[in-house]
């Protein structure tokens, strides 16, 4: 075996830990960096759970059905191999996840168990009640726990990733990364960088179901070291979270998964308690619009229903933005059993309990399916990835390497429920075999860490925060990030328009420059969070213009990127071999010749810059348009 | 009608400084938890007194209880700051960092040895690796799920070992999570090859005889589990491998 090197992860979420775990079984060190302890990632706000083949409900379900359910849910736009190899992987790496001692739910006969989730039609999805991304993390954190106690790894929580230490040749060779505590900034040379840095739900501010750390400032850093994003207009809106002034949460579609159902009452002007209202007086809108998936219909579709029931329609209950979800006709046992943990929520944080009363709820900036680019190698004889290519998870930057929500690689331009917690584990594994294999080829090793490669940009983020914390400004920090949020939600959200889209531009820049004149109000230099925050928010800013430049950049209706300036409607009551139908297919088709690629922005001095890439379509050609009817 | 709550906060600049107090006041607003009125006053640090202070620190991130980061003591009592909701608190309201863990700053704390002791019990699954091996762990019965499951939701919030008298800085007593935690890694079907060292690792100094029976720990625990119970069957469970340990025995 060649020489041990060693590896730094970003981020100690599902992505980041499975990552550490493949480099350190692959016999290198690893550090793991993350701005808090690594079990308290974002990962675990994930419910409802995760998908995976095992077809044992008698629903003839199968591998490649999970794959077109994906590809087609992501309205084409992933790159195939990868998506394929996913699927077919998805089953050995739950069985590893059930090694690890995850609680997945069983059945009577003691398997693993599966319920409905949206935009397929065969259960598929592993859950371990509504706490799945909890339960899936703490499997990882503990094998984590066991290599760092027999010396394999290292974690090193409380500091937050600053910037990439590059050579003269470009290539990645280690972090400059800044101590939460104590706030110094020191350089941690390495041989690779694998960043797993998650969402970045936060540039839409307290509209979002993401935790408070999921800023996206890390990914927007190396960004602006030269590594490119793909598809950040793509950015998923859940349909069903909580209202809430600091943070809308998340309320799982296994809540649909298992049979809620949406509603609104028929009469604007109905003012009676949702459970006075009958039947016939309910205008269960998933159910009449897409009878055939239902309130299981993908994400983007049920997120625009409802914001036309509220907007167009005036149907929001109250009059207010909000819809039911509604668990009231299940029975209360079942239920408490299979959704305990966002019942729970919903009672603290509302104070009514769903199994009496309807939930309030309306969609929610939730995922980014657009992220970091990274590189996959195709093998021809089997049409999915290389297994063990350097290439996989590659950024465009030699040396670093993407994973997790960060990067944009498996769910195109619309994510299916229960796909992320497995592309995040998935990512990870696939990302850690692939840089142990990039270690291999390296002729040598990292400078050491006096080296000017990184006293350089040492510096420079010294003069960073210099700059933060002598600024006499006037702005607030939180004050602007609320602003950004309330932008990004009203500007760049469900529904967009090329005019909204440049004055948000307009509008970002502005805030950008407001962003530096800030006053931290700090003046302890102990652990001032202030300080990073101020960073994070710079950060922020500036990703919501890669987002809204992106998108306005595609003129087209794509997954959870709506323009209806140029949306094609599906006839309706047609279906495939109709007249109507096989006219819109052919509308369809040509779009696809326009706008079925990849979006590339990279940094200038001058803002983002958009690029296209063609999509590898080597596994299914794009001939079914999406109708969920 | 704007109605005011107030907030007397536990302030500390430096692990090595003094601590001190400050008030805080702010309009009620509907559905208003700990997090959102930090967040409020991070905003505008400004106190009672009308001075100017810096924002108060405090850890926090799913703001939906599932993370464990935002435990402090509220009115003396440890609680997940952002599923207590303020209209439930007596005031005004007293939030201090946990004490049982050093503090870092104002109600900020490293809570590093609770993991250091998930490690000392060994609270992990023995995998060959974490490659496909093309089969899953043995099939576990929905019975015995929904009893590991309880413990499962652990969030290592710290809890528990706040409000626990055997627990503290000084003392060498693990504490509730990591006997939980014990408790259901040997559970596991194939956790249970290694029941015996983790059995062992509890029945040493700090261990689990230095428990007091105080069942504070249930009480105050924000998910509910059932951590008396735990300590119980590992009581059990240790008495019988003390007599396997002395009298020898084919397990």
């Amino acid at each position: 075996m060649s020489k041990p090197r060693k590896v730094i992860v970003v981020g100690g979420g599902l992505g980041g830990l499975w990552a550490a775990l493949s480099v350190a079984e692959a016999g290198h060190q690893v550090q793991i960096f993350s701005l808090f302890e690594v079990k308290r990632s974002h990962s675990v706000c994930a419910q409802g759970g995760i998908n995976a083949c095992f077809d044992s409900k008698g629903e003839r379900d199968s591998i490649w059905q999970h794959i077109v359910d994906t590809l087609k849910g992501g309205a084409y736009l992933a790159n195939q191999p990868p998506v394929k190899s996913m699927c077919e992987d998805a089953p050995g790496l739950i069985q590893t996840f059930e090694r690890m001692g995850v609680t997945f739910s069983r059945t009577a006969e003691g398997l693993l168990d599966l319920r409905l989730f949206g935009g397929v039609k065969h259960r598929r999805t592993l859950f371990a009640g509504a706490s799945t991304g909890q339960q899936l993390l703490y499997g990882v954190d503990q094998e984590v726990r066991r290599q760092e106690s027999l010396g394999r790894l290292r974690k090193f929580e409380w500091w937050e990733f600053l910037s990439l230490g590059l050579n003269q040749q470009g290539v990645c060779q280690g972090i400059i990364a800044m101590n939460l505590r104590t706030m110094e900034i020191k350089a941690f040379p390495s041989d690779a960088v694998i960043l797993a840095s998650g969402g970045m739900g936060q540039v839409y501010g307290h509209r979002s179901t993401n935790s408070t750390n999921s800023t996206g400032a890390a990914a927007c850093r190396v960004y602006q070291q030269g590594a490119w994003f793909a598809n950040t207009e793509f950015f998923q809106f859940h349909p069903t979270a909580m209202l809430g002034d600091d943070k809308t949460r998340l309320m799982s579609e296994a809540a649909r998964g298992e049979g809620g159902r949406i509603w609104v009452p028929r009469d604007a002007q109905d003012r009676r308690r949702a459970n006075q209202i009958p039947e016939q007086d309910r205008f269960y809108f998933l159910e009449e619009w897409y009878p055939s998936y239902g309130n299981t219909v993908p994400r983007d579709l049920a997120s625009r229903a409802i914001w036309e029931v509220v907007h167009k329609l005036g149907l929001g209950v109250a009059g207010e933005a909000k819809v039911y979800l509604d668990l009231t006709h299940l029975n209360p046992g079942f239920i408490e059993q299979r959704l305990h943990a966002i019942l729970d929520i919903y009672r603290k944080f509302h104070g009514t309990d769903p199994v009496h009363e309807p939930m309030e709820i309306y969609p929610s900036a939730h995922y980014a399916m657009g992220g970091l680019w990274v590189d996959f190698e195709r093998d021809d004889t089997t049409g999915g990835i290389k297994h063990g290519s350097p290439r996989n998870h590659a950024t465009n930057i030699p040396g670093l390497y993407a994973c997790g929500e960060c990067d944009y690689g498996y769910h195109g331009a619309n994510r299916l429920g229960a796909n992320s917690l497995l592309s995040a584990s998935y990512s990870g594994r696939v990302a850690g075999e692939s840089v142990a294999n990039y270690l291999q080829g390296l002729q040598q090793g990292h400078p050491d860490s006096q080296d000017p490669i990184y006293s350089s940009e040492i510096k420079h983020q010294q003069g960073v925060n210099r700059q933060l914390i002598n600024n006499q400004g006037e702005e607030n920090p939180y004050q602007l990030h609320r602003e950004l949020g309330e932008l990004m939600s009203s500007q760049v959200g469900v529904v967009r328009d090329n005019q909204t889209l440049s004055n948000a531009i307009e509008s970002l820049r502005t805030l950008q420059q407001r962003s530096r004149n800030i006053d931290l109000q700090e003046r302890n230099s102990w652990s001032n969070q202030g300080l990073a925050y101020a960073r994070q928010l710079q950060e922020m800013i500036r990703l919501g213009e890669v987002i809204a430049a992106s998108a306005l950049h595609r003129d087209e209706c794509r997954g959870a990127h709506y323009k209806p300036e140029f949306e094609l409607k599906l006839p309706e009551n047609a279906s495939a071999g109709d007249p109507a139908y096989e006219t819109y297919r052919n509308h369809w088709k040509a779009q696809n010749q326009n706008w079925l690629k990849t979006t590339i922005a990279k940094q200038t001095d001058w803002g983002p810059q958009i690029d296209y890439q063609a999509v590898d379509l080597s596994v299914l050609a794009p001939e079914e348009p999406r109708d969920y009817r | 009608m704007t109605e005011k709550i107030q907030f007397r906060i536990r302030r500390q600049d430096t692990p090595y400084s003094p601590a001190y107090w400050q008030t805080f006041q702010l309009p009620f607003r509907e559905g208003l938890n700990v997090v959102s009125a930090l967040m409020m006053i991070r905003q505008n640090p400004l106190t009672t007194d009308g001075m100017k202070v810096d924002p108060v620190a405090w850890e926090f991130n799913c703001m939906e209880e599932v993370c464990g980061a935002c435990t402090m003591l509220i009115n003396h009592r440890p609680m997940p700051a952002c599923s207590t909701l303020v209209d439930t608190l007596q005031q005004p309201i007293t939030l201090e960092p946990l004490s049982k863990f050093p503090v870092i700053r104002d109600l900020m704390v490293d809570r590093s040895r609770l993991f250091a002791d998930l490690k000392r019990v060994r609270a992990w699954i023995e995998i060959d690796g974490a490659w496909d091996i093309h089969q899953g762990a043995p099939r576990i019965s929905p019975e015995h799920w929904q009893d590991n499951y309880l413990y499962s939701r652990c969030m290592s919030c710290g809890s528990c070992l706040e409000a626990c008298p055997q627990y503290a800085q000084t003392l060498p007593f693990v504490g509730a999570a990591a006997l939980a935690a014990v408790r259901l890694m040997n559970n596991h079907p194939t956790g249970k090859y290694h029941r015996k060292q983790r059995l062992h690792a509890i029945m040493g100094e700090g261990g689990l005889s230095d428990c007091g029976n105080a069942q504070n720990c249930v009480q105050v625990c924000p998910k509910e589990i059932p951590l008396t119970t735990a300590i119980g069957e590992l009581g059990r469970e240790t008495t019988v491998q003390m007599l396997k340990d002395l009298f020898g025995s084919a397990d």
